[in-house]
C-alpha cells in the first residue's frame, strides 16, 4: 500500500509541478515539453486507478500524436519572448478569475462527493468487477452508448470535413506528378533503338 | 487487360521483389574487396608516389642542382640551394620538398635531366606530425637507397614510352 | 533483525529481483544491438560485393566493441547555441524509450517481465513516444539541418503510426485480447502472416518508417541534411541515439514477430521443430525480420518526402482502414470472432 501511495504522490506532484511550469516557463517549447510531462504523469495516475487502457490511450493519443503536433507548431513559430511577456499583467485578472471559477467548481464537485457518499451509487455505470477495464470500456461505448458514441464520431467527422472544405483550394492549370503513370512506363514504350547509317540521319 | 496487369504488378509489389531478389543474388557472389594492408592492387610503373633522390651505381648522387624541378613545381613545394663541392662539381647543399604542398603531378620527375628526383611506388608514408612531412635532402636520398631496385625497374619498364 | 527480513521479503527482494530480471533482458538487447550493427555492415557489404569489417578480431567480430570504445572515449561537444538541458535529455530519452518497450515482450511462454493486459497498447505507446527524442534533439541543437530532420521525423512518425494502429487492430480482432502472450497463443494453428499477409507487409513497412530506417531515413538523410537530427551530436550522446535506433529496430522486429510470425511458436508443431526451445525460435524470427530491414536498406533508394507522405496517408491508411472493416466483417460472417468474458 505504501508503495502505491508513494507512486501516487510522485505522479501527482510531478503532474502539478509540470502544470505550473507549463504556464511559467519562459520558452514556449519548454512549456509544451512540460505539458507532455504532465500528460505522461496523468497516465501514471490512471494506471494507479486501474484504468490501464485509458492510461495508454492517453499516452498514444495525447502524447504520441496531439502533443507532437503542438510541439511541431510551437517549434516553427518565431516568437519574440519579450513581447510575449508584456501583456502578462494586463491579462492577469481575467486569467485569475477563470482559474478561481475552475477551482470553486472542482471544490464543489469534490466536496459534494466527499460529504454525501450516496451520490457515487447514483453514477450511471459503475465499473463491473469481473471484466478487464478494456472490455468494460468497450461494453460501455459500443453496447450501452453506441448511438451517442457514433454521434460524437459523426460530429468529429463533420468538423474534419468542414476544416478541409474551408482550407482546400483548387487551382486550375496545375500540373501534377502522376506517379502511377510514371511507374507504368516501360523501356519498350519510350525508347526505340534504330541503326542509323553514317551521314544519312533518320 | 494492361490495367489489370499493371494493378496486379503494383499490388503484388513485383518490382520491389525483383529488386530484392537482385540484391540477394549479389550477396552470394564472390567479393571484390582487396584486404588492403595485406593485399594491394597493382601499380602502374608511372604511379606517382613518394619522392626519392637517386644515386649513380658508383654512389655519386645524380642531382646536379639545375633547379629545373624547383622552377616547374606548380605547388612551389621544392626548395633548392646549391654550391660547388670541394672537388669543384656543382651539387645541392639543400634539397627540401614540402610534402604537404606537393600535388604529386610528377613535373619534377619529367623536368629532371638526370633522373635524379623521381616519384616512387610508395604511397604509405603517412606520419603522425606535420613536421615529418617536410622532407630534406637526407630523407630523400634515404628513400632513393631504400627504393632503388623498384625505381630502376619502373624506369626501364616505362622507358619505351618516353 | 526479524524486522529487517520482513522488510527484505516485502520490498527489497522484489525490487532486487526485478532489477536482476531487467539486467538479464537489457544486457542481451545491448549485445544484440552491437552485433546488429556488425551484421548490418556485413550484410550490406556482401550485397555490395564487399567484405565488411574483418580486421578487428576473428571475422571482425570485435569491431562493434572497438567502435563502442571509440565513441566512449571521445569528447562530448555541446554547441554554444544549443539548449543544454533538452540537448542532453534527447538522446537519453531515445535510449530509455528503446529499452522500456522490452518490459512486455514475451521471449517464450512465461518468459516476460510484465505480462500486462494491454501489452500491445504499451508497445504502441512506447513507439509513438520515440519521436520526442528526435524532435527534441532537432530543436535543441539550434541548427537548421537538425531542425529539418526533427520536423521530418515528427511528421513521418505520426503519419505511419496511424496505419500501424489500424493494422494492429486487425490482429486484435482475430485475437480478442491485447495481451501479447494471448496474441502469440492465438497463432497456434496458423501464423497471422498467412491470413493477414497484406497487413503484415503494411505493418513491416510502417515499422521501417517508424524506426527511421532506409528507405525512409529522411530525418537523417546524409545527402541533404548532412545527417539530420544528430548532426550536432558526438561521442556518447551520439552513441545513445545510435543504440536507441538499433534497439528500436530490434523491438519493432520482435513486435512484428509476435503479431504476425507466431512469436516463440515453431513453424510446425511436430517432432524436429518442437524440440527446439521457444526462445530460440523467437530469436530466429527476430533475426529474420532484422535481415529484411538490412536487405531493404541495401536494395532501395531513399524516398522523396512527399512520396513518403503519399504512401502513408493515401495508400496505407485507406488500405488498412478497409482491412479493419473487411477482417471484422469476415470474422462476424463466418462466426470466427473470438468471444471472451
Amino acid at each position: 500500500m505504501i508503495v502505491q501511495a508513494l507512486a501516487f504522490y510522485m505522479f501527482a506532484f510531478i503532474t502539478v509541478a509540470s502544470g505550473v511550469l507549463v504556464i511559467s516557463a519562459r520558452n514556449p517549447v519548454h512549456s509544451v515539453l512540460f505539458l507532455i510531462l504532465a500528460f505522461f504523469n496523468s497516465a501514471g495516475l490512471f494506471i494507479l486507478l486501474g484504468a490501464e487502457f485509458l492510461a495508454f490511450i492517453l499516452v498514444v493519443v495525447y502524447v504520441g500524436a496531439v502533443a507532437v503536433l503542438f510541439l511541431f507548431v510551437v517549434m516553427m513559430l518565431d516568437i519574440n519572448f519579450v513581447e510575449l511577456r508584456q501583456g502578462f499583467l494586463q491579462y492577469l485578472p481575467i486569467g485569475a478569475l477563470v482559474g478561481l471559477i475552475l477551482l470553486v467548481e472542482l471544490l464543489v464537485v469534490l466536496g459534494g462527493w466527499h460529504l454525501t457518499p450516496e451520490i457515487t451509487a447514483q453514477a450511471s455505470a459503475p465499473a463491473p468487477a469481473d471484466l478487464t477495464n478494456t472490455q468494460a470500456l468497450g461494453e460501455l461505448i459500443y453496447t450501452h452508448y453506441l448511438y451517442l458514441f457514433q454521434g460524437a464520431g459523426v460530429v468529429l467527422l463533420v468538423a474534419m470535413i468542414g476544416a478541409i472544405v474551408l482550407t482546400h483550394r483548387k487551382r486550375p492549370g496545375v500540373r501534377k506528378q502522376r506517379i502511377a503513370d510514371q511507374l507504368a512506363r516501360r523501356v519498350e514504350d519510350t525508347i526505340e533503338v534504330k541503326s542509323v547509317e553514317t551521314g544519312k540521319g533518320i | 487487360m494492361s490495367f489489370i496487369d499493371r494493378a496486379a504488378r503494383s499490388v503484388l509489389l513485383s518490382e520491389l521483389i525483383q529488386g530484392m531478389a537482385l540484391t540477394l543474388r549479389y550477396m552470394f557472389r564472390p567479393k571484390v574487396t582487396l584486404n588492403y594492408p595485406y593485399e594491394k592492387g597493382p601499380l602502374s610503373p608511372r604511379f606517382r608516389g613518394e619522392h626519392a633522390l637517386r644515386r649513380y651505381p658508383n654512389g655519386e648522387e645524380r642531382c646536379i642542382a639545375c633547379k629545373l624541378c624547383e622552377a616547374i613545381c606548380p605547388a612551389q613545394a621544392i626548395t633548392i640551394e646549391a654550391e660547388p663541392r670541394a672537388d669543384g662539381s656543382r651539387r645541392t647543399s639543400r634539397y627540401d620538398i614540402d610534402m604537404t604542398k606537393c600535388i604529386f603531378c610528377g613535373f619534377c620527375e619529367e623536368a629532371c635531366p638526370v633522373d635524379a628526383i623521381v616519384e616512387g611506388p610508395n604511397f604509405e608514408f603517412a606520419t603522425e606530425t606535420r613536421e615529418e612531412l617536410m622532407y630534406d635532402k637526407q630523407k630523400l636520398l634515404e628513400n632513393g637507397e631504400r627504393w632503388e631496385t623498384e625505381l630502376s625497374e619502373r624506369l626501364t619498364a616505362d622507358a619505351p614510352y618516353r | 533483525m526479524a524486522e529487517f527480513w520482513e522488510f527484505w521479503d516485502a520490498y527489497l527482494w522484489p525490487t532486487l529481483w526485478i532489477i536482476i530480471k531487467i539486467v538479464v533482458i537489457v544486457m542481451p538487447v545491448l549485445l544484440g544491438v552491437a552485433y546488429l550493427t556488425y551484421a548490418e555492415r556485413k550484410v550490406i557489404g556482401a550485397m555490395h560485393l564487399r567484405k565488411g569489417p574483418n580486421v578487428v578480431g576473428p571475422f571482425g567480430l570485435l569491431q562493434p566493441i572497438a567502435d563502442g570504445l571509440k565513441l566512449f572515449l571521445k569528447e562530448t561537444v555541446i554547441p554554444t547555441g544549443a539548449n543544454r538541458g533538452v540537448f542532453i535529455i534527447a538522446p537519453c530519452l531515445t535510449f530509455i524509450l528503446a529499452l522500456i518497450g522490452w518490459a512486455v515482450i514475451p521471449f517464450s511462454e512465461g518468459y516476460v517481465l510484465a505480462d500486462i493486459n494491454v501489452g500491445v497498447l504499451y508497445l504502441f505507446a512506447v513507439s509513438s513516444l520515440g519521436v520526442y527524442g528526435i524532435l527534441m534533439a532537432g530543436w535543441a541543437s539550434n541548427s537548421k539541418y537538425a531542425f529539418l530532420g526533427g520536423l521530418r521525423s515528427a511528421a513521418q512518425m505520426v503519419s505511419y503510426e496511424v496505419s500501424m494502429g489500424f493494422v494492429i487492430i486487425t490482429v486484435l480482432l482475430c485475437v480478442g485480447s491485447l495481451n501479447l502472450t494471448d496474441i502469440v497463443m492465438a497463432q497456434k494453428t496458423v501464423w497471422f502472416v498467412i491470413p493477414l499477409l497484406p497487413m503484415a507487409v503494411i505493418f513491416f513497412v510502417s515499422t521501417v518508417a517508424e524506426t527511421n530506417r532506409h528507405p525512409f531515413d529522411l530525418p537523417e538523410a546524409e545527402a541533404e541534411l548532412v545527417s539530420g537530427f544528430n548532426v550536432e551530436y558526438s561521442a556518447m550522446t551520439f552513441a545513445l541515439f545510435f543504440l536507441g535506433e538499433y534497439a528500436n529496430m530490434i523491438l519493432m522486429a520482435s513486435m512484428t514477430t509476435i503479431l504476425f510470425l507466431g512469436g516463440w511458436l515453431p513453424p510446425f508443431d511436430i517432432a524436429p521443430f518442437n524440440w527446439i526451445p521457444g526462445g530460440i525460435w523467437f530469436a530466429l524470427k527476430v533475426a529474420f525480420v532484422l535481415f529484411l530491414f538490412l536487405w531493404i536498406r541495401a536494395t532501395f533508394p531513399r524516398y522523396r518526402y512527399d512520396q513518403l507522405m503519399r504512401l502513408g496517408w493515401k495508400v496505407f491508411l485507406p488500405i488498412s482502414l478497409a482491412a479493419v472493416a473487411v477482417v471484422a466483417g469476415v470474422l462476424v460472417a463466418f462466426d470466427l470472432a473470438p468471444v471472451q468474458g
